[in-house]
């Protein structure tokens, strides 16, 4: 697959196209510099293929140079296509792509706040991840900059879109919420109540992330990829596992791989359970959150009693993981059975309930070309017709040996992303029936001591949907570990779901679409 | 024991307390100060069926103005730093602070750094620590306990004997 694909986009661009290096079912294109857009439109709209994530990497003490990735994933097929650009570190501009192609928008703009690197073009250039107080010229990601500086607060202003017109007007909220939730600020401007435009500002919670990888040990950094979206911890870890182990060239042991999926499978349960249940909180029918809750937690108490943690942390490491689960096994499938039976009554329930489904439909609608456009993914993507499973089309772990559908539906409204979660859990369950049926004896963790210099991916589908880790290592440490939480890519879609919507629906919105603050604003 | 009755249990003296010193109910308000989202969930735990500590006086109020005590997580990002005080400002006096989870406590494993403030107690006085990387729902209880112990005795403190 790959070699066809360097092919022919050798013949479309010839001499554009610099080197290509392909290891594993990822192919590293360099590209000269100005081709860029012309590539990544040709790749894009021509071949189809999407865009999942944009980073870069400072490389100035090697070649003088900053690179940016644009990584695309092909999903018949299972391969990814990098193309590479080189920047001078004297002149750190390079042409934006995102008149092209919307979903680059905020990488772009995150490049320019932790890199310096100016993306000539950008529609919107304002800062994205820095704060109006935050000084020029200090770019947090460059290897220059030790984490431990404390920069200066400065005078700034951030200015926000503005939409005027007679009876408009404008409704701040946050970032501390009157829920309990994490911070962020929405800018709602409204024509008596329906939204006619929302301007969303992240970043509350940025800790660092990134450059904190690159100086913590390798065995630390399986526990910060754990706290990068709390409630997705394992589908964190296991992207992150994937990427070294990969690095390292090894196959872990099959039992490990069949608990992996035992413990992302366990996450995304009562990740869903607690949306279901905070649908039914926003549409203010307390009973069905109440049952979908006591649902979820009997879930966080399994996985305390399997793995030691209600957030499923300290399972996985690099090479394995480092519980076994087997003699648990009975205990989890009896629990699980009698899950799923009160899920299924609660769903019929719920659902039959004229007054919360008049609430759902046709709410917070995002269209399958608006979804595509921004790279939507997860429940979120499925629930607008969009096909897309990373434990499909990108198979991990033990995912090539079971059976699962990938729901889909077209609807793209609160409804459709309800239900989508609904089978979801279903499947979910199955999946883990069938892992611990079929649990291969033998070790749970090799050793792998050094690690070689080298960079991979590693992905996952979170219950968010999927989730990015590229790593590069060198001298058994990690130079550059870039993070991409599907929330990322989602929060630039609610911006479009609320739209002719009214305010009192935002929460439900909002909820419907489970978005990290953390995990995005990392 | 089940978790059910060590929350009643552990409710049951709760609920004694904060009659003792609040008369009828304790008000708290959660402030995110760049958590990772586990420790919300285990806040959010609390009003689950299993624990529902509303039967127990404490309610999870949606301003500062009404609490009496807050409860932060989160290691306080820069970008947090001024709405984390103007939060406190904004909660009348006597109030509690209680630092819930590693992070709040002394930073975690986010440390202190650019972006992240290295705890809860380096911007605004705190009461209690409540550890756990999230700490358990029992935990936060019973760290709320401990802080209304606190709050007693800093009344006795300014208590004037005639
Ligand atoms: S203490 Fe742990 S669970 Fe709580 S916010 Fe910090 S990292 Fe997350």
């Amino acid at each position: 697959m790959n070699r066809e694909f360097t092919e022919a986009l050798k013949n479309e661009f010839g001499t554009n196209i610099l080197d290509a290096v392909t290891s594993r079912n990822e192919t590293y294109l360099t590209v000269k510099k100005e081709a860029n857009v012309k590539i990544c439109d040709h790749i894009y709209h021509h071949l189809d293929i999407p865009l999942i994530s944009i980073f870069a990497t400072d490389e100035r003490k090697k070649d003088g140079c900053f690179k940016v990735h644009y990584v695309f994933s092909i999903g018949k097929g299972d391969a990814f296509v990098i193309i590479k650009i080189n920047i001078d570190g004297k002149s750190p501009r390079y042409n934006s792509i995102t008149h092209k192609i919307a979903a680059a928008n905020w990488y772009e703009r995150e490049i320019q706040d932790m890199f310096g690197l100016l993306p000539v073009g950008h529609p919107d250039p304002r800062r994205l991840v820095h704060f109006e107080d935050w000084p020029d010229g200090v770019y947090p990601l460059r290897k220059d900059f030790d984490i431990k500086t404390k920069p200066p607060r400065v005078e700034g202003e951030y200015v926000y879109r503005r939409v005027e017109g007679e009876g408009v007007y404008e409704i701040p909220v946050g970032p501390v919420h009157a829920g309990v939730i994490e911070p962020g600020h929405f800018r709602f401007s409204v024509a008596g109540e329906p939204i006619i435009n929302l301007e969303i500002r992240h970043f509350y919670t940025h800790k660092g992330v990134e450059k904190l990888f690159e100086n913590i040990s390798l065995d630390k950094a399986v526990f910060l990829a754990e706290r990068i979206s709390g409630d997705n911890s394992a589908a964190h870890a296991v992207a992150f596992c994937q990427a070294v182990e990969r690095i390292a060239g090894i196959d872990i042991p099959a039992r490990a791989k069949y608990i992996r999926v035992v413990l992302l499978e366990l996450e995304r349960v009562y990740n869903h359970l607690g949306d279901i249940a905070g649908i039914a909180t926003d549409v203010a029918f307390a009973m069905g959150a109440a049952h979908a809750n006591r649902l979820k937690e009997e879930i966080l108490q399994l996985n305390e009693k399997v793995t030691g943690s209600r957030m499923l942390r300290g399972m996985n490491a690099i090479g394995g993981v480092r519980r076994d689960i087997g003699d648990k096994k009975d205990e989890i499938l009896l629990k699980l059975s009698e899950i799923q039976h009160d899920f299924r009554e609660l769903i019929e329930y719920l659902m039959a309930i004229p007054s919360l489904v008049d609430r759902i439909e046709t709410t917070g609608r995002i269209y399958n070309d608006t979804a595509k456009g921004l790279h939507v993914v997860g429940p979120a993507a499925r629930a607008s017709g969009i096909d897309r499973d990373m434990r499909r089309d990108h198979a991990y772990a033990a995912y090539p040996e079971f059976n699962f559908k990938v729901p889909v539906q077209k609807a793209g409204d609160v409804n459709a992303r309800t239900l989508v979660r609904a089978d979801e859990v279903c499947e979910s369950i199955g999946l883990i029936e069938q892992a611990l049926w079929s649990l291969p004896d033998g070790d749970i963790k090799i050793n792998i001591g050094e690690i070689p210099d080298g960079y991979a991916l590693g992905y996952t589908e979170a219950p968010r949907g999927e989730t990015l880790y590229w790593v590069m290592i060198e001298n058994n440490r990690i130079v550059r570990c870039k993070v991409r939480d599907p929330s990322f890519c989602n929060w630039l879609a609610i911006e479009y779901a609320v739209l002719d919507n009214i305010v009192p629906d935002f929460p439900i919105v909002n909820k419907s679409l489970s978005l990290s603050y953390s995990g995005n604003d990392m | 024991m089940t978790v059910e009755d060590e929350v009643e249990i552990m409710g049951q003296r709760l609920n004694s307390r904060i009659k003792n010193i609040f008369g009828r109910s304790l008000h708290i308000r959660e402030v995110d100060a760049g958590s990772c989202n586990a420790c919300e969930v285990e806040v959010n735990s609390l009003s689950n069926p299993i624990y529902d500590i509303e039967r127990f006086g404490i309610h999870i109020v949606a301003s500062p103005r009404h609490a009496d005590m807050l409860l932060v997580t989160g290691p306080v990002t820069r970008n947090m730093e001024l709405a984390l005080l103007k939060t406190y400002n904004a909660t009348p006096s006597p109030k509690l602070v209680a630092a819930m989870g590693s992070c709040a406590c002394n930073g975690g494993i986010f440390g202190d750094t650019y972006a992240s403030g290295g705890g809860v107690d380096k911007f605004i006085p705190v009461d209690v620590y409540i550890p756990g990387c999230p700490p358990r729902p029992q935990a936060v209880i019973f760290g709320i306990m401990v802080a209304i112990d606190k709050l007693a005795q800093k009344i006795k403190k300014t208590e004037v004997n005639p």
